[in-house]
């Protein structure tokens, strides 16, 4: 059935999406189940005395309180990069939210009752909750020294540092140096579907629900926690209600799991909202930029520093900051760099992975630097960044990826489709941004597909569709080879018993990891049933040509479905087809691996800003994505729109705000606001380049995160453009903006002269 | 829910079924339908209000059903997600949201989807900016805003 690539393929699974019929995790009824509500202390930092179950216990229904003394000793730790997070607060709570006891019930009620009733004796302790504060001599220790025996760095908030130079930066001829320190602030996922945990014993194992991303991973660590095989830990995935890179690891699952054991009972976690801004967020940061420049605006050098702001627990968020301080330089000729990630330890929520994965921080700095330059340098800002772009082929971080696409396509297109250099109305401007992340570094994903004797398909991957659409893309790709509609393939997910391993789903992979695996399958089987056609005709293998869907016969055209029962015989079964997709580290890497691919973005804003209130109207936002091939041109849309749109939150109105003692004072949707559909932009234009030139199927490049790394520096530089003023800050709140337009010279001038003309008068 | 002492009595209609039902004083609408009905179409998320993934039409108009108790809606008729397409085919409006790619993850669609079918109850033919406004109570974290614009826009053009 060729002719299955790049058309927009109706969603696998979206029928029960429309219809509510669809089971996440919370939908799922487990029967005789206990429901367990989380015991936690109203401040980040505290020393536990004592915890007295005894009310909570004698609560009618109550079956079990856990604390960490009634936890196996010493309490099990698990961590995707460093095992240091409890399965509940051992000694001491390092965040609002920690889970000190877990109350485990036959009713929500009586859990919510009995958790009411637990009494903690505790001493509120000084907490660091910045990055100022984290790094003040003398601040307090978030992390215990002998968690990292042996590391320098133990006695600091400091957790790693992620150095990276090349060239002679000290040596470097400049005439202009453009420098500028800018903030990112701390966002939360917010994903609809809140994160949901349940666990029942099974035999001689455990079966496993949960909303995560990496099934595999946290089979895995349930695995050691828990002493059992693999194969005695099930782990069933539904499909995310969203996740955005805050449902890869671990949270609550091992604390629900050691439950469901000791009460002889399944158990059951559904987080509330508040509870998930409390267990995923992005890291804020502070990165410094220093650009040299010729007058040309030729980059000479450049120097970045970015301070990420991690949680009580490293999770997967140093791997971010290693990843996203690593390419900061951007997509630039920089020949001599100085680069410095650090990742820094506070008594905040864990951060972890979130769409960018610790790019979309030093993008925000680099970009705005580039805007300042060419401010500065009276240059013109797509101009500026095309002098210095990197072209295909280029090396442009020693030791990586050369770049992979003719990325100056991309900021042409977007440079066109925003009119860039035609006249705007008054109180209007403009700005352009370009965004980068690497791809994988590292990934193993396998696929199985059974071709049936009906000519059906059930195709196993274990990617999880949070949204991306990956069981789509994997059934056009099975439609394509195999020639069966997509309406007889049956896309199975979300179970480690029965699909084979998948590495995990983050950093835009699935498409090409999983999908190169899902294609190398269908090959398998293309290859059986040439040989069965072959025995069939009583010819030779060779004299067959295999196209998708079809076997060229030197007798004529023959689709794979028609050879299919006859190739089966009479015994009928079904022709199995396995893939493997491997990027194998490389050892003395930075990252452990070069990128499979790059994410290449060019984003360009019209804005247009209140003067008397500060508001930021975004009048059109173009955003181009290099995706080498939309296998599936609406769902690249509607990922580069959704990204785009995201990108929006932490630009105009995303951040977390603590009080003294380390509480979110902002915690949930009434005061943590996202963008709705009345807060998007005017106009908003997808487009994208493709020049089949990605590692995946048909030359496709993973896509999913492009349009959020340069939004914020997009818009910027468009308020910049309207109105003068540079902020350095996010979220552009109105506030913020209203301030700065107030401080402008010839604001301050024009309020000096009334006060002057009032005092006169 | 397991109901303990102090249950109330509700009667309502729920997809056009009538239904009998022992709830707690304190107990949301919201859990009546998914935890003593299993009708888990209708999805929880804030629980205040805010992101309408809740929502369901009672008496006809639209409500956070977290925000409504169960025994509040003693007497009314309900109708959720379930009862749309019940077991005939999709309604326009479903089928314009799966054709629109409006459902990446899902999870806010059948809110979103009960929230455009009264947008076009009261107004059949809305403008981009009425839709915008009808659906502002409802987050989408995928941020396909666009197309449930689309798909809402197709339906009511379909509708002609």
């Amino acid at each position: 059935m060729s002719g299955q690539i790049g058309v927009s393929a109706e969603r696998v699974g979206g029928l029960a999406r429309v219809t509510g019929a669809y089971q996440y995790v919370g939908d799922i009824r487990l029967a005789d189940v206990l429901h367990v509500k989380l015991v936690t202390l109203p401040c980040a930092h505290a020393l536990i005395r004592s915890v007295d179950t005894s009310a909570a216990e004698r609560v009618p229904g109550v079956q079990l309180v856990m604390t960490a003394a009634n936890l196996p000793q010493p309490v099990p730790r698990f961590g995707p990069q460093i095992q240091d997070r409890p399965v509940l607060a051992v000694d001491e709570t390092k965040y609002h939210g920690e889970p000190v006891a877990a109350v485990a019930a036959d009713t929500e009620d009586a859990a919510e009752e009995g958790a009411r009733l637990v009494r903690i004796d505790y001493l509120e302790l000084p907490a660091v909750l910045s990055l100022a504060a984290a790094l003040a001599p003398g601040a307090p220790l978030v992390q215990d020294p002998l968690l990292r025996p042996g590391d320098p760095r133990a006695e600091t908030n400091v957790l790693r540092e992620h150095p990276v130079s090349w060239g002679d930066v000290a040596g470097a001829v400049s005439d202009l140096v453009v420098e500028g320190t800018y903030t990112f602030p701390m966002v939360t996922h917010f994903a609809i579907e809140p994160h949901g945990f349940m666990a029942a014993p099974d035999g001689d194992g455990i079966l496993i629900w949960s909303s995560i991303q990496h099934p595999y991973w946290l089979q895995k660590i349930i695995a050691e926690i828990l002493d059992l095989p693999l194969a005695k830990v099930r782990v069933l995935a539904p499909d995310p209600g969203g996740a955005f890179g805050g449902k890869q690891h671990t949270k609550f699952e091992p604390l629900v799991a050691l439950i469901a054991l000791r009460a002889g009972r399944p158990a059951r976690l559904i987080l509330t909202l508040e509870e998930t801004f409390q267990a995923v967020r992005r890291m804020s940061a502070e990165v410094r930029v220093r650009t040299g420049f010729l007058s040309d605006g030729t980059i000479t050098f450049r120097e970045v520093e970015a301070n990420y702001l991690l949680g009580a627990y490293a999770d997967i968020a140093d791997r971010a900051a290693s990843k996203g301080s690593h390419i900061s330089c951007g997509p630039y000729r920089v020949p001599a760099a100085r680069i410095m990630g650090r990742s820094i330890l506070s008594h905040t929520p864990p951060a972890t992975a979130f769409r960018g994965f610790g790019a979309p921080q030093p993008n925000w700095a680099v970009e705005s630097n580039m805007d300042d330059a060419a401010r500065i340098l009276g240059l013109d800002p797509v101009e500026l960044r095309l002098r210095n772009l990197a072209r295909r082929g280029e090396t442009f971080i020693p030791g990586d990826t050369p770049v992979d696409g003719d990325w100056e396509q991309t900021i042409r297109r977007a440079a066109e489709l925003i009119g860039w250099g035609t006249p705007l109305p008054a109180g209007r401007g403009r700005g352009v941004a370009l965004g980068i992340k690497s791809g994988p570094t590292t990934g193993l994903s396998y696929s199985t597909v059974r071709l049936l004797a009906d000519a059906s398909v059930i195709l196993y991957a274990g990617t999880s569709d949070m949204g991306q659409g990956s069981r789509t893309l994997f059934a056009q790709i099975a439609a394509e080879e195999l020639g069966v509609p997509i309406g007889r393939i049956t896309v199975v997910m979300g179970d480690t018993a029965v699909v084979p391993y998948d590495q995990q789903t983050s950093a835009s992979r699935s498409t090409v990891l999983m999908g190169n695996a899902v294609l190398q399958a269908c090959r398998e089987i293309q290859a059986k049933v040439r040989a069965m056609a072959a025995r069939l005709h009583g010819i030779s293998e060779t004299a067959i040509l295999v196209e998708p869907g079809i076997l060229r016969l030197p007798a004529g055209p023959i689709s794979i479905t028609e050879i299919l029962k006859p190739g089966l015989g009479s015994l009928g079964g079904e022709v199995i087809g396995n893939g493997e997709s491997r990027k194998e580290a490389e050892p003395g890497h930075p990252l452990s691996g070069s990128a499979a691919f790059y994410e290449f973005n060019c984003t360009a804003v019209e804005a247009e800003v209140d003067e008397d209130t500060g508001n930021i109207v975004i009048v059109r936002h173009v955003t181009v994505s290099d995706v080498g091939k939309a296998i599936n041109p609406l769902q690249v849309r509607g990922q580069d729109e959704g990204a785009a749109i995201q990108g929006l939150g932490h630009t105009l109105m995303e951040h977390y705000i603590f009080d003294e003692s380390g509480r979110i004072r902002n915690l949930g949707a009434i005061d943590y606001r996202i963008p709705t559909s009345m807060d998007l932009p005017v106009e908003l234009q997808s487009d994208i380049i493709e020049n089949a030139d990605g590692p995946g199927p048909y030359g496709a490049k993973g896509m999913s995160e492009g349009a959020l790394l340069c939004t914020a520096p997009a818009v910027a530089a468009a308020v910049r453009d309207a109105t003068g003023v540079v902020i350095r800050d996010l979220p552009l709140t109105p506030e913020r903006v209203w301030k700065a337009l107030s401080e402008r010279p010839q604001a301050i001038a024009a309020a000096r002269e009334a006060a002057q003309r009032r005092a006169r008068g | 829910m397991t109901v303990g002492a102090g249950a109330l009595r509700v009667e309502l209609t729920v997809n056009g079924r009538p239904r009998v039902l022992q709830a707690s004083p304190h107990q949301s609408l919201l859990s009546l339908l998914r935890d003593d009905l299993g009708l888990t179409g209708t999805k929880a998320c804030c629980l205040v209000g805010e992101c309408g993934a809740c929502t369901v039409s009672l008496n006809g108009r639209i409500v956070d059903s977290c925000l409504i108790l169960a025994v509040e809606a003693d007497g009314a008729e309900l109708t959720t997600i379930e009862g749309l397409a019940g077991d005939g085919p999709l309604t326009s409006l479903q089928r314009a949201f799966l054709e629109k790619g409006a459902a990446q993850c899902g999870y806010c669609t059948p809110g979103q989807v009960m929230a455009a079918r009264d947008l076009l109850g009261r107004i059949p033919h809305p403008t981009e900016a009425e839709v915008h406004e009808g659906m502002g109570g409802n987050l989408c974290r995928c941020g396909c805003y666009y197309q449930i614009t689309d798909a809402v826009l197709g339906a009511a053009a379909a509708a002609d």
